[in-house]
């Protein structure tokens, strides 16, 4: 039944993601498993992508803790910044930091692989050859970035905390013991427990969505660069409206 | 060249693919408009047709690729539809399928490309076996030499010859080529042609071969079978399909024999 082409076309894209998911659920509980190559995908999203968050995480904490500081001082509160700075970081920056760098670096990686594979008929190839590509390439990626967006994510509040250490010793003199104590005693078991659940959620969603598009390319070069982009706009896109989902889950579960 | 009769002794030869009444759309285009084709065992059929005409959409319906709207495949006694997906793999280790564009593996090099399929396929293979069965292969289509290259380093027609490969490697009963010398010069095609016919004659393999090409056809075909306007229309050897005055048969002929001279 046509209602109308655009409502019939994002109905169509609606179930066709929705299979997508289902077949990754269904999918990833069977075997075999292919642990090379899931660890290959874990070196290519985790390893290869620590020189970036490393910088932009050291310059996320410094950055924000110096604009951070008049607001403060107006108060002459200078001394709650590493507690400012702690909860900020793992409640909401590291985590939101880590996801779009890896929805800019690994979704338009996974995109643009995948795209060009379907395109140049290397996926066809396999199925002919009677093996699975989709447990081949879509459920190793998508794990892979589930796995390593977290763990990134906790790397960049590290590294993070290292970078908004250093300008607040440069300024208020405070030694790394208690720069750490007082940051650390502001946060609790629910913030970790809910930036690391909001991460796996993230690294999911750049991963489903980056080998969607990627395994769904059109034909021709242009596919490719149009999977590839449409993998990072899209999990962008979505990754902040899941933010915005998350953090009024746990802000009504903070409530108990 | 008609090498071997249909007959053996007598006895007609088993049938290894049996598509009949095929039909198949693509929104408002009908591309295949009721197809009937027989290979029998050990026999290299050529299919030949213009551009677009949906020779790589029939061979992708036989191997399971793309589901027709109407009629029947059969591929060694299975019928191909709704087959549950275990005994299609099975089926489809037993079928070969060379891409047009060979689809090697762009991540991995030549000798990866060759034990990917190995190594997806079998279990309790050693690392040591499975090498000989690379090297095997690629003595087959000889090619030890870029066992260790990268396939953006390789020529059109070494891509080709490692495609085959990679399909060789888990001994096929049935080859699928499709367009294995579109793009090629004169010579590497006609080295592809006689790597086709090595092929059949070491494996005793069965083949349906896609070409718009009338060299390549004239020297792999046991028959062959032209298709225009969706339809098988004209079956039989190389001589009998073009000892015609349909003006469509006759033009495809002119077009590779006639333009090709030099003027
Ligand atoms: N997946 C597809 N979706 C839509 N149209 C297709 C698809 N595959 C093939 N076609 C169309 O079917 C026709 C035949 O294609 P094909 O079998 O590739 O031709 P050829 O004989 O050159 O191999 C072409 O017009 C092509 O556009
Ligand atoms: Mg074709």
């Amino acid at each position: 039944m046509v209602i109308s082409p655009g409502v019939d076309a994002f109905a169509i894209a609606v179930y066709e993601s929705a299979s997508f998911v289902k077949r990754f659920v269904v999918e990833l509980f069977q075997r075999p498993i292919h642990f090379r190559e899931l660890i290959k995908q874990c070196y290519a999203v985790g390893v290869l992508s620590l020189p970036l968050i490393t910088l932009t995480g050291f310059v996320t904490g410094i950055v924000f803790t110096k604009q951070s500081r008049p607001s403060l001082a107006a108060f002459g509160a200078t001394s709650w910044l590493p507690s400012l700075i702690t909860v900020a970081l793992l409640r909401s920056l590291a985590p939101l930091v880590t996801a779009l760098i890896c929805a800019g670096k690994v979704g338009s990686n996974i995109g643009a692989e995948l795209g060009s594979m379907k395109v140049t008929e290397q996926i066809e190839a396999m199925e002919v050859s009677a093996i699975n590509p989709f447990k081949f390439l879509v459920v190793s990626r998508t794990v892979a970035t589930t796995l390593m967006v977290p763990a990134l994510m906790l790397y960049c509040c590290c590294v993070g905390l290292m970078g908004s250490f250093l300008n607040v010793h440069g300024n208020e003199a405070t030694s790394l013991a208690s720069f750490f104590k007082t940051g650390f005693s502001t946060i609790t078991y629910l913030d970790v427990f809910a930036s690391v659940t909001k991460s796996f959620v993230f690294g999911f969603t750049i991963g489903i969505i980056s080998c969607f598009k990627g395994y769904n390319a059109s034909s021709g070069t242009q596919g490719v660069g149009r999977a590839a982009n449409a993998s990072v706009v899209l999990s962008m896109f979505v990754i902040f409206i899941e933010e915005m989902l998350i953090v009024q889950i746990i802000n009504w579960l903070r409530g108990f | 060249m008609q090498r071997e009769p249909q007959t053996q002794g007598g006895v007609p030869r088993p049938t290894v693919i049996s598509v009949r009444g095929l039909t198949k759309s693509f929104g408002d285009r009908d591309v295949l408009r009721g197809v009937d084709l027989d290979v029998h065992e050990a026999e290299n059929v050529v299919v030949l047709g213009r551009s677009g005409s949906g020779k790589s959409v029939l061979i992708k319906i036989i191997i399971g690729l793309l589901e027709p709207d109407e009629g029947s495949v059969e591929v060694l006694g299975q019928t191909v539809r709704g087959l549950s997906q275990r005994a299609m793999d099975a089926l489809r280790r037993q079928v070969g399928f060379s891409f047009q564009n060979s689809a090697l593996y762009d991540s991995m090099n030549v000798s990866e490309n060759l034990a990917f399929p190995l190594r997806m396929n079998t279990t309790g293979l050693s690392t040591h076996e499975v090498r000989d069965r690379v090297y095997d292969a690629l003595e087959a289509v000889g090619l030890v030499s870029a066992v260790m290259q990268m396939p953006s380093e390789l020529s059109g027609g070494q891509r080709k010859r490692i495609g085959i490969a990679r399909t060789l490697i888990l001994r096929p009963k049935i080859m699928l080529y499709d367009e294995p010398t579109a793009g090629l010069d004169p010579i590497t095609s006609g080295e592809i042609n006689d790597l086709i016919n090595q092929v059949q004659q070491t494996y005793h393999t069965s083949s349906i071969i896609i070409t718009h090409d009338l060299t390549c056809a004239r020297n792999t075909a046991d028959r062959v079978a032209m298709l225009l306007d969706g339809r098988m229309q004209r079956v039989g050897s190389f001589a009998e399909v073009f000892d015609t005055t349909d003006p469509q048969v006759k033009s495809f002929y002119d077009y590779n024999f006639t333009n090709s001279e030099p003027r």
